[in-house]
């Protein structure tokens, strides 16, 4: 008889209800840490595919600039450039590279990267002017921010 | 009276709150695109300095894949009309692996220039295209040093030592000499 008891006692089963709490906390965790810092975009981002993508290694060294069309009609037809949350003028843009490495370490200052982020309807010319302005502000490194493209076969 | 207690006694069975924010983890998991930063790099050259004339560069014109993009979204390769971006990436491949058996083709590697000179009126999107197909031949060319394809070669990791010379080796080999000039106002915005 004492031997059934104890088989009785060994089939409690362990408490699952704090379980959901486990992962609620693991949830809560990433929403919180996963920081997606967007800017508010005031123009056109559809951005075309490319193959042979290289990937940053480190964002912080990143900064990013949008040229397209204005989104607001009121802004006109003509692509523009925005950094950070508002629009530059042409130029505006070598002081703007100057602000954003001065946020960074001094010995990293040679190493930001300015990725440019273009609409792909926009045309090469006021890009290549952004490129103009920004060998005028000696920020060589420039990336062409694509996404991967999926072959479709 | 004792099995009315044991009921009273009855949980709520919490088992399945874990599944439901399982799914709800899983569903954030899913659903949140980081932005990456990924894309085509390139390294513009240093302003030029207003008070020196610029530099007369003298190269023989074999050692320079030329490709013209008109405003229209032409392709001019090499003097002669193009209609599919695609192809340039063999083209591309076979001009900077010639080491100077085709007398049309590049001396060596070191010496090949890939001349990229679109128009102001070009599209984005074109353009991209023509540097995307320009800059996967090198990466070809650099995979082929290794025994490798592009794709194996942009997959390995500089933060590896062994990786690391790898790619230093297929760099010396084949060093990436795109040239993006400056458009020309011709054909109008």
């Amino acid at each position: 008889m004492s031997k059934f008891r104890k088989r009785n006692k060994a089939k409690q089963e362990i408490p699952t209800a704090a379980l959901p709490d486990i992962i609620f906390m693991l949830l809560f965790f990433f929403m919180v840490t996963t920081v997606i810092r967007q800017d508010k975009l005031l123009v056109e981002q559809k951005l075309p595919d490319a193959k042979d993508i290289t990937k940053l290694e480190r964002k912080s060294l990143v900064s990013h600039l949008y040229v397209g069309k204005p989104k607001e009609e009121k802004f006109g037809q003509e692509p523009l450039v925005q950094a950070n949350d508002a629009f530059v003028r042409m130029d505006e843009l070598v002081l703007w590279v100057t602000r954003e490495r001065d946020k960074l370490d001094e010995i990293d200052k040679n190493a930001m990267t300015i990725s440019l982020k273009v609409d792909q309807e926009t045309k090469m010319g006021i890009v290549s002017d952004v490129q103009q302005e920004l060998r005028e502000a000696n920020a060589l490194k420039i990336m062409y921010n694509t996404p991967q493209l999926i072959e479709k076969e | 009276m004792a099995r009315s207690k044991n009921r009273g006694n009855q949980e709520v069975n919490a088992g399945s709150m874990a599944d439901i924010a399982f799914l709800l983890l899983i569903f954030f998991l899913v659903t949140t695109q980081i932005n990456s930063d990924k894309g085509l790099q390139i390294k513009l050259p240093p302003p030029l300095d207003p008070t020196q004339p610029p530099p007369d560069i003298k190269m023989k014109d074999r050692n320079i894949f030329k490709i013209l993009i008109n405003s229209n979204d032409q392709l001019l390769v090499e003097d002669e009309p193009l209609n599919d971006p695609y192809a340039l990436r063999d083209m591309v491949h076979e001009f900077i692996t010639n080491n100077g058996v085709d007398p049309k083709q590049s001396d060596s590697p070191q010496d090949a220039v890939v001349s990229i000179k679109a128009d102001r009126g070009t599209s984005y999107e074109l353009f991209i295209q023509v540097l995307d197909n320009a800059q996967g031949a090198y990466y070809k060319a650099r995979g082929g040093v290794l025994g490798i394809s592009g794709e194996e070669y942009l997959g390995l990791d500089a933060k590896k030592p062994d990786e690391e010379k790898m790619i230093d080796r297929a760099k010396d080999a084949y060093p990436m000499r795109i040239s993006i000039a400056e458009p020309n106002k011709l054909g109008g915005q």
